[in-house]
Order: structure tokens, then sequence, then C-alpha cells
């Protein structure tokens, strides 16, 4: 395919490869923030592939991952009601919320529907006018432009069985929490392309100059990836610590302003809590007063759930790039994708997803053909 | 769901005030909005989430990218070269056991 194929290049890749070896004098920590850029960094042994010394974190940007347990609650108590129709995206069918999950609760018999945009959420509603249709609208700044839309929508068409069970994060209040950790040791990041695509990277000019940290926004192909941690690598070297773009092709500098007007008209800034990682302040979209009526929360009356994390799940640790899946006792044992206990297992974005596909650390010897091939470096 | 990806807008029309379209993927086509792009045009690529464009991806910079791409290489070829044999060995920080493999070989 046009935009993707050219970006696999198994030559180019190992040019870059090389190029990193070159400039690497030192050791270096790098994180990128995007669960799909570590699923193509893990599949493809990108971090292998890396100078000895060079380390890639892999960062908290797994929307289905950091969605707090308490919303996976209201979720599963919302759809459990006779009178409503569930839907969300995909991959928030399996996440574990205390006692069960939603793709469990589909089988017992509630109406859990899985749609791929939320306009398919609306279509349902306006199909279905005796039935109460909510969305779950989970998601970085990527799917805020989406969610916000659908409830625009709803609000201009009248379709008032429609509602939305809220849990927006937003990027860079997750960098600066990890940046102002005392046990940090990124020290440079691949910021995400798609959520730049959207909110542009002006907002990352004073992270990069208050914790003097690279920031080089990054595309998610494996030269996308290469040549972001070169660029990284490159101003790391050089003390420099600034914020550039790899990913032109896709991302201006201010964004989309279409988007962003929409997502603003809908939402307001306000502070979220992230699975595994805790409260950050200013960190999530909530809904603005005025569609407030759009709120599923407030009309299914689900406050006051008591959660209950797995006492063998590390997702907070692995989250925040502070242990790997291969130092949980209970990855590959316990907690497998056909039956996680915590969320980074059940995404393909999430770290343990991404490292249990790639066979590590489970005594599968066959791993998908790395794309830098050993043996095509000799 | 974070997985946005490119394709080719083959289709373009308006649904209850809404711009909306069809986008080829390699084969696949699907009915995506394209509210956030009112610039495009029939045989553009966009980038794809959740059924939403959210950028034009831009041709020249695409080109660039992988025109910078390969220079490089070939500049680092030349650059290599002129370092003669057992030279190209890598910059490894450190030669613990436990380099991945891939370091071990020469560069080419």
């Amino acid at each position: 395919m046009k935009y993707l194929d050219e970006y696999r290049d198994p030559v180019l890749a190992r040019k870059l490869v090389a190029e990193i070896r070159r400039v690497t004098t030192r050791p270096w920590t790098i994180m990128e923030v995007c669960g799909g850029q570590t699923h193509t960094i893990v599949k493809q042994g990108i971090d292998e592939s890396l100078p000895h010394g060079v380390r890639m974190i892999h960062g908290p940007g797994c929307p289905v991952c950091v969605t707090p347990l308490e919303q996976v609650d209201k979720a599963l108590a919302i759809a459990a009601r006779p009178d409503v129709i569930f839907t969300s995206y995909g991959d928030m069918l399996r996440v574990p919320g205390s006692t069960t999950d939603l793709l469990s609760l589909k089988a017992r018999g509630a109406d859990v529907r899985i749609v791929y945009s939320p306009l398919d959420s609306l279509k349902i509603a306006l199909a279905n006018p005796d039935r109460q249709v909510v969305f779950f609208a989970v998601g970085f700044e990527t799917t805020a432009p989406a969610n916000a839309m659908a409830v625009w929508q709803a609000a201009q068409l009248g379709i008032d069985n429609f509602s939305v069970l809220v849990s927006h994060v937003l990027v860079p209040p997750a960098m600066e929490a990890l940046l102002s950790s005392p046990s940090n040791r990124v020290q440079a990041f691949l910021a995400a392309g798609h959520v730049c695509a959207v909110m542009g990277w002006n907002e990352y000019y004073p992270i990069a100059a208050r914790y003097h940290v690279p920031i080089v926004v990054t595309g998610f192909e494996p030269l996308d990836l290469l040549e972001g941690i070169l660029m990284a690598i490159v101003q790391l070297e050089e003390g420099r610590a600034e914020v550039e773009n790899q990913y032109a092709r896709a991302v201006r500098r201010e964004g989309n302003p279409l988007a962003q007007e929409t997502i603003f008209r809908v939402f307001e800034i306000g502070d979220r809590k992230w699975r595994g990682v805790g409260m950050i302040p200013a960190s999530g979209y909530h809904l603005k007063p005025e569609f407030a009526r759009f709120d599923a929360e407030r009309r299914f009356h689900v406050e006051g759930i008591d959660t209950r994390e797995h006492p063998a799940c590390i997702a907070g640790a692995i989250l925040t790039g502070e242990k790997t899946p291969l130092e949980c006792t209970a990855y590959g044992v316990l907690c497998t994708p056909q039956k996680p206990l915590g969320a980074p297992m059940v995404s393909s974005e999430g770290t343990c997803a991404a490292f249990y596909s790639a066979g590590r650390g489970i005594g599968i010897e066959a791993r998908p053909l790395p794309m830098v091939a050993p043996e095509a470096l000799r | 769901m974070c997985l946005g990806i490119p394709g080719k807008v083959i289709e373009i029309r308006e649904v209850a005030g809404l711009q909306m379209g069809r986008v080829d993927f390699g084969g696949v086509r699907k009915e995506v909005c394209l509210a956030y792009v009112p610039e495009v045009v029939l045989g553009d690529y966009v980038i794809i989430h959740v059924g939403f464009a959210i950028s034009r991806v831009d041709e020249d910079e695409a080109m660039q990218t992988l025109e910078i791409l390969a220079q490089m290489g070939d500049m680092m070829e030349q650059e290599l070269a002129t370092m003669g044999p057992g030279m190209d060995a890598p910059a490894v920080v450190d030669d613990a056991p436990g380099t991945p493999a891939v370091m071990a070989g020469p560069a080419w």
C-alpha cells in the first residue's frame, strides 16, 4: 500500500540502523510514547537492532491500557441494563473490570456492539429510538475529534437516546508526569505522530525546555521509527533539547485546527485518573456543561463504584516503563492475551501483548522475521 | 483503535451536513468522515483514525523524507568506504555479552 510499503524498505532500514550505530557514542534511554509505535518496535525487533546501551522504554500511550478501572466498571454497569445498547471500539471489550469484561457480559446476553466509528453508534441510536445507545468514548487526542463530532451531531440532530461514557486522556501531561518523577530515566521522547496530526507540536516546546529533553514527532512505520530514534540520538549526542518533526508528511506544526475546534466545542480539560498511574492533573477531556445531557454517567447514575485490581498485575510499572513484562511473575503464566489480568495484555498496542505476540520470554524461539534481519547485515 | 492508516480518497459527498466519503486502503474500502480535511480532492491520501480523516498526506514531504533517507545512506557508504577495512565496525558502547546478534557483524 502506498505510504506504507516504502516506509518498510529493509535496505533503507539497514542504512538507518548503521547510521544510528555510527552516531552513537554513549548509552541513551528513549521513550516512544504511543502504543502503536511500541507494537512496530517490538514486532520488527527495532529495539534489538540498536547499539548496546541504547534502550527503548515503552510509554503509556495505549488508550485501552490507561482507561481507569472505575470507567470500565461503569461501562459494565451500564451495559448490563436491559434498555441499553452499549457500543465501543473493539479493543475495549476484553479489558478486565473488577469482576468481568464487556465480552463476557455480551455472552451472557447484554447488547454490546463493536463499532468502527462513533458515527456508527449514532446510526444505531437513530435506528433504535426506543433504546438507550451508549458509546464508550475512550482514547487520546487521536480519537477525540471523532468522539466530539458524534456528540456534536447528536446535539444538532436532536438524538436524545444517545450518550457517551467519556474517558479521554491527553499525552503531554502524562509526559510531564513521567519527567517529574524521581525515578524517571527517560532522556528523549518519540512523540506520537497522530496525536500531533490533531494537536500539532506547539505544546511540546515548554516541556523540551523545562526538562531539557529532545522531543521528536515520529510516525509509525519501521523507517519512521528508526529515523525518529536517529534524530533523538543526534540531539542527545550534541546536547540539544529541541522539538523536531520526523513525520512531516502527516503532521503540521499547528495540527488540525478544524478538529481542535470541534474538540473544544464539546470537551473541556480536567483532571483524569490513569489506570496503573493514578491521578494526573489536567490530563483528560470531560464534556462541557452544555453537553451534560449526553453524559452517560449522569444519565445512568453509576457513581460510587467499588474497584478491585488483580493483586499480581504490575500494569502501573509497565505503563511508566519502570519494568518490562519479563520482570512480571504473572506474564505468560497467569496472564495471557486469552486470559488477561491487566489492560496492557489486552490491546495489541499494550506492551505486554506486544511482547507476547512477538514470543518474548515465553519460550517461543520462532519469532516473526525481524525486518532488519541479522544475516542481512553481514 | 489508535492506529491510523493512510488511504486514498475515492468518493466525496455530503451527508446530513457532514462531508463524508469513501477511502480505499489497498483494496479495502471504508466510509469515512472528511469534515476535518475539507481541502482534500479525489485521489488524495489521508490518515484515517476511527473513521475520521485527521490529516492529508503531503506527497512532497513524503517524497522528500524518502530521498533524504536514501541520500543519507549513500553519504554514509562513501564515508565508510574511506575508512578502509576493519573500520566499519559500529560505534558500540560496550561489547558485553548479550549484545544483540545484529551488532556482531560488519555494517554491510
